[in-house]
């Protein structure tokens, strides 16, 4: 008994071992409730339709993310009656597997996102970006006209592309090499998108903001939007099974 | 080792022996200073942010 | 003479390197703070070259003495921090209910301001109200003048670089959109230089101290200091797409990048916004009530409690979503359990004043620390209710959360953070007293009825809104559209709005109320004290015979 207390002062008057001990409590809570989920990846089998973004969505991701949409927006469905009658089936844990960083969002100052794909016309995305109020009175979301006046100028989305491939996003040699003529043919009317769409499955080639003649940052985005919830083909049975396999939910 | 049973074991671990061994090393830290003897310690420690008031 | 010339060497390297990162920079955002960082450097070559950088009290210091220079920087950068993440927060709650206010333009608009104003008052007030509280006490505490001079003065000004590209960021739309960690990979790796700093300064204090026993409230900056460091290190590994550009991809995708991030977002309110700041409360409080806190004993199990159970908690703020159910659960558990350390140091800081309660009518610092603690005891009490899932299913996504936030950090980390400035004002400048106590008593009204606006408006906002969303009528079908939900909290806004204006006014007149103690004025005023009593004339009359 004599020694555990001996023991117990030194580590009060030890700053040492007092900031391990510390240090010991709170990475053990930590490692527990972390480690298991970073060998999780064989419980979110890779559902049907999952795929990388294409350049163009990426770089309309990248204006989601820099305008901050996650403030108010979630993209994380719920399992709940109301919630998937108003935005569509609960999120699967493999829907996101490639969000760098994810977006599931904690707060809905306006609608979930994860399924808003298709749901609207692009028109209509355009039009509601520019200004909300115009096609929703109640809306307090703020205007982005300023998207639809600016070129796109995403970068060179080959780096983008292997940066995200050094991460783990599981791009082709080719979708790398391709990226940037990807990212315009996207986004053209009359562009030839076979190459595109035989590598990324369901990516929908159009001109999205109303104006041919660019390539804006409001293409890239209602591009990015146009696509959310719409890759993974939810009630096919191969989607039920792999739903049934993620454990824990 | 595949990463299944990785997981299942890191996983069982944290709902069962991990969460055991805290609570464990948790109530012994929680105990402490109630051990014998601990009390005048105690007081002086409560006390030490006083001592520069009685400096001369 | 030499080391001048090397130091001005220094400058001139970091000038260089600056000048050509923002020459090869990809985008506009890393030129920007490039040139930020460059304009930095020329003010550190100015600095050195006018020979103002090594002043006695690094070259010889008097260890007879506290270092207290950088916790008066400190304390006025709490101040101005304070005021300008308050303010960023009346503009966005307007926002919120005028959407006109948004302007329009790319730079003002909501997703962009409202991490300005979330890392303005946790990083830029908060932190520097923690790194300025911690430098005064741990030198009190440990009888021993600060560790490392030089070094506390680089924590000083790099945290404060820290916050500058931070905000000048968010503005430009630099941000990796994970929540209270939105600073790039650059911005991230200067904050990890400078947090090694700071453990330097302040461990290396605690070494050479005089008094042999280390003091509750160090336990908790430590705690703090260290687990801030390792949250902040595993949240935001990330891979730049350019050595010389602003973005970068973190390595965590998904579910794993989802509890990675809020075991960092829980636990930044757990070791910054309680630890840190129940440190705060464990020395202040017992020294403005001149009475040591109430139970020794209590506060080591709180503190053992806490951060044993904190750490844990995270996984409350995914549930119901991709997030395994196991994980979910202990997460609940656990931050139910939170409850009981959180209420046991609330009733420690309480119970100090058995004995003194009459200074919660004659002493409004003490009575900020009370509302403080009283505060911190409602919230600490609701988000473990909120932590339980069927509470959760209601409350997530709402502004219920917005609410028990604010409560948090308004009621618990500002009432105790002005209080301490209350306190450390008048000393560290060496004034006989604040410029006017009565100013501080109307800090503390007009911040107590704002927080009561602000957080009934959003409870009833957040209810509103969960109940409105989940609504079926007898056909069926859901009764509300999105957008009705957003129409029917308008008013509850315009309410929060005004909540916030009350807060911010406080605020200012603590400001005012600083600035005049620091320029040694004294307001002529009334004390503070209640009706006036001579026992004198407390006797019955007595019959004068006729």
């Amino acid at each position: 008994m004599t020694t555990i207390v001996e023991r117990h002062k030194k580590l009060e008057r030890n700053v040492t071992l007092l900031g391990l001990a510390a240090f010991a409590a709170v990475t053990v809570g930590g490692i527990v409730e972390i480690a298991p989920l970073f060998w999780i990846d064989n419980t979110i089998e890779k559902v049907e339709g999952m795929r990388p973004y294409t350049p163009l969505e990426q770089a309309g991701r990248d204006i989601y993310i820099r305008e901050g949409c996650y403030n108010c927006h979630s993209q994380m469905i719920r399992p709940f009656r109301d919630e998937v009658e108003r935005y569509g089936h609960y999120s699967l844990a493999a829907e996101s597997m490639y969000d760098h960083p994810f977006q599931w969002g904690s707060k809905r100052t306006g609608p979930d996102l994860a399924r808003v794909g298709n749901r609207y016309s692009d028109e209509w995305h355009v039009q509601h970006l520019k200004d909300p109020r115009s096609l929703v009175p109640e809306s307090i979301m703020p205007t982005y006209a300023h998207l639809a006046e600016h070129e796109l100028n995403a970068g060179d989305m080959t780096a983008e592309l292997r940066t995200l491939y050094q991460v783990g996003v599981p791009y082709s040699p080719d979708d790398i090499a391709k990226a940037n003529d990807d990212l315009k043919v996207q986004a053209q009317a009359d562009g030839d998108a076979t190459d595109l769409k035989k590598r990324y499955p369901k990516a929908q080639a159009r001109d999205f903001d109303g104006d041919p003649k660019r390539l804006t940052e409001m293409d890239a985005l209602v591009a990015y939007l146009q696509m959310l919830g719409t890759l993974v083909d939810v009630n096919a049975p191969a989607a039920q099974e792999a739903l049934a396999k993620e454990k824990g939910r | 080792m595949s990463t299944h049973s990785t997981y299942d074991l890191l996983r069982h671990l944290a709902d069962s022996w991990g969460l055991v061994m805290m609570t464990v090393i948790f109530l012994g830290l929680c105990a402490w200073p109630f051990r014998p003897g601990a009390r005048p310690m105690n007081r002086d420690a409560a006390n030490s942010i006083f001592k520069d008031e009685s400096d001369v | 003479m030499e080391s001048a010339l090397k130091r001005s060497g220094l400058w001139l390297a970091g000038l260089l390197i600056a000048v050509l990162a923002c020459a090869a920079a990809v985008d506009t955002g890393f030129a920007i703070h490039m040139g930020i960082v460059g304009l930095a450097c020329i003010i550190g070559l100015i600095v050195t070259l006018r020979g103002l950088d090594l002043s006695r009290a690094i070259l010889s210091p008097d260890q007879g003495r506290y270092d207290d220079d950088v916790i008066r920087w400190g304390v006025i950068a709490t101040v101005f921090w304070g005021m300008a993440g308050f303010l960023v927060g009346l503009i966005i709650a307007l926002q919120l209910a005028l959407p006109v206010l948004n302007l329009g333009l790319e730079w003002t608009a909501f997703g962009r301001l409202r991490p300005l104003h979330t890392s303005a008052v946790i990083f830029a007030f908060g932190g520097n109200a923690l790194i300025a509280t911690s430098f005064y006490v741990v030198q009190r505490t440990c009888r021993a003048r600060l560790a490392f001079p030089g070094l506390a003065r680089f924590v000083f000004w790099g945290y404060q670089l820290f916050i500058v590209l931070a905000a000048t960021g968010y503005l430009l739309g630099i941000t990796q959109a994970k929540e209270y960690a939105e600073p790039e990979w650059y911005v991230d790796i200067w904050l990890t230089i400078v947090w090694v700093a700071y453990l330097a300064v302040f461990v290396g204090t605690i070494i050479k101290r005089t008094e042999p026993h280390i003091y509750v409230a160090n336990w908790f900056y430590l705690s703090f200091i260290i687990t801030v460091a390792m949250l902040h290190i595993v949240n935001n590994l990330n891979w730049p797409v350019s050595f010389v550009g602003s973005r970068s991809f973190p390595v965590f995708a998904g579910v794993q990048g989802a509890l990675v991030q809020w075991w960092y977002g829980h636990n930044a309110v757990g070791f910054f916004l309680t630890a840190g700041f129940l440190a705060m409360m464990y020395y202040f409080v017992p020294k403005q009530a001149e009475r040591p806190i109430f139970s020794y004993r209590l506060s080591i199990i709180h503190f053992w409690a806490l951060i044993f159970l904190y750490i844990w908690a995270g996984p409350h703020h995914l549930h119901y979503t991709a997030l395994p159910d196991w994980a979910q659960t202990l997460g609940m558990v656990f931050s139910v359990m939170l409850w009981m350390p959180s209420w046991g140091g609330m009733i420690n800081g309480l119970m100090t004043l058995n004995g003194a309660w009459d200074k919660v009518r004659t002493d409004p610092i003490i009575r900020m620390m009370v509302m403080a603690l009283a505060f911190y005891g409602m919230s600490t009490f609701e988000g473990p209710m909120m932590s339980i899932k069927s509470v959760n299913s209601l409350s997530h996504y709402t502004d219920w959360t917005i609410g028990h936030v604010h409560s948090g950090a308004l009621g618990w980390n500002g009432m105790i953070t002005f209080a301490c400035v209350y306190y450390m004002v008048p000393r560290l400048w060496a004034k006989p007293r604040l410029y006017s106590l009565r100013m501080v008593n109307w800090h503390f009204w007009l911040a107590t009825v704002g927080i009561v606006f602000y957080a009934s408006s959003m409870w009833v906002a957040g209810i509103t809104q969960g109940l409105m969303w989940r609504e079926y009528g007898a056909d069926g079908y859901l009764v509300n559209s999105f957008a009705e939900t957003v129409l029917a909290l308008k008013p509850m806004y315009f309410l929060r709005a005004f909540g916030g204006l009350l807060f911010l006014s406080g605020a200012v007149v603590m400001t005012v109320n600083v600035w005049r103690t620091i320029l040694g004025h004294q307001r002529d005023e009334a004390p503070m004290r209640d009706a006036a009593f001579d026992p004198a004339k407390d006797r019955p009359l007595v019959a004068v015979a006729a």
